[in-house]
C-alpha cells in the first residue's frame, strides 16, 4: 500500500488545460456539468462497433433492409435506433468478390460515431491517413488483410460531409446463423475495410 | 520517422479503451456539449481540428483536439488566453 494518493500529483499541461476550459464554461453558465458526465457515459456504454454489427447483421439477414441500407444509409441505420453526431450522412459501401472499400479520413478523424463509436488510435495516425490513399493494398497487407491484385480496392476519404461504413462481404458457413450471431462475429475493422470476415 | 504503422497501433484489438485518460473523454464532450449548446454546426469544431492537426501532424490527437478546442472558444468570446491561463490548475486535487 502507498499513500500517494493523498499528495496532489502534477498534471500534464494538456489535462490542465482542458480542466480549466471546462471549468471557465461551467462557470460561466454555458456548460453544465450533468450534461458532459452524460455525453461521456453514452460515449462509453452506447456508441461502439455494436451497433454496427447489428446493421451489418440485419442487411445479411434481410435483402430489403440490405437494398434500403445501401440506398439511404442514414435512414436505414436510424430503423434500428442509431442516429446523433457524426451519424447524419451515413454512405454504406459493400464489398464484393470483386471489389473491396477501405475508409479513411485523411484530414482528421471523421467516423460514424453512433454505430462504431470513437476511432482507433492508429486511424487518427498520420501514417494510417496517408498511406490509406497512397498505397492501400500495401497498408493493408502490412495490417494482416491480403487483397488479391484482381480485387479493386476503393478508398472511401471522410473528409467530405459523409460517413462511411463498409459491409463487408458474409462469410461462408454463416448459413444457420440467426442474426444476433451473426451481429457476434462483426468486427470494427471489417466495418472501417482493414480486415476480411 | 518512418511511415510504417509502429506495431502498438497496428488493429490487431477490436477491444481498445475508448479513451486513454479521462480528461481525453472530457475534452471530447466539451467539444459536443459546446456546438449543441450554441446550436452550431459540429463542422464548426471539426474544421478546427483539422486545422490544429495540420499544424503539427505529430502532436497527440487529443492535444490537437485541446488546442481546437481553445481556439473555438476564444473566438467566439467565451473567454480569453489570460482567463484560462488563471483558471488552469497547477495539481491534480488529491483523492
Amino acid at each position: 500500500m502507498t499513500t500517494d494518493h493523498h499528495h496532489p500529483t502534477e498534471m500534464a499541461p494538456i489535462e490542465a488545460r482542458v480542466a480549466a476550459i471546462e471549468s471557465v464554461l461551467v462557470e460561466k453558465g454555458v456548460l453544465d456539468t450533468d450534461v458532459l458526465d452524460q455525453i461521456v457515459a453514452n460515449f462509453e456504454d452506447n456508441l461502439g462497433p455494436m451497433n454496427g454489427a447489428k446493421v451489418v447483421a440485419r442487411a445479411w439477414s434481410d435483402p430489403e433492409y440490405r437494398e434500403r441500407l445501401l440506398a439511404d444509409g442514414t435512414a436505414a441505420i436510424k430503423e434500428l435506433g442509431f442516429e446523433g453526431p457524426e451519424g447524419e450522412y451515413m454512405v454504406v459501401v459493400e464489398n464484393t468478390p470483386k471489389v473491396h472499400n477501405l475508409v479513411v479520413c485523411t484530414l482528421c478523424s471523421c467516423y460514424p460515431w453512433p454505430i462504431l463509436g470513437l476511432p482507433p488510435k492508429w486511424y487518427k495516425a498520420p501514417a494510417y491517413r496517408s498511406r490509406a490513399v497512397r498505397e492501400p493494398r500495401k497498408l493493408l497487407a502490412e495490417m494482416g488483410t491480403d487483397i488479391e491484385a484482381d480485387v479493386e480496392i476503393r478508398v472511401w476519404d471522410s473528409s467530405a460531409e459523409a460517413r462511411y461504413l463498409v459491409l463487408p462481404m458474409r462469410p461462408d458457413g454463416t448459413d444457420d446463423m440467426s442474426e444476433e450471431q451473426l451481429a457476434g462475429i462483426v468486427t470494427r475493422d471489417a466495418m472501417i475495410g482493414v480486415q476480411r470476415l | 520517422m518512418t511511415n510504417g504503422l509502429d506495431d502498438t497501433s497496428l488493429p490487431r484489438d477490436n477491444g481498445e479503451l475508448v479513451f486513454e485518460a479521462p480528461w481525453q473523454a472530457r475534452a471530447l464532450a466539451i467539444a459536443v456539449a459546446l456546438v449543441n449548446k450554441l446550436g452550431l454546426p459540429w463542422d464548426a469544431f471539426r474544421h478546427r481540428l483539422m486545422d490544429e492537426i495540420a499544424k503539427d501532424p505529430q502532436r497527440p490527437y487529443y492535444e490537437s483536439w485541446g488546442a481546437a478546442l481553445e481556439s473555438m472558444i476564444v473566438d467566439l468570446k467565451l473567454a480569453t488566453s489570460a482567463t484560462l491561463d488563471a483558471a488552469t490548475p497547477t495539481e491534480r486535487t488529491p483523492l
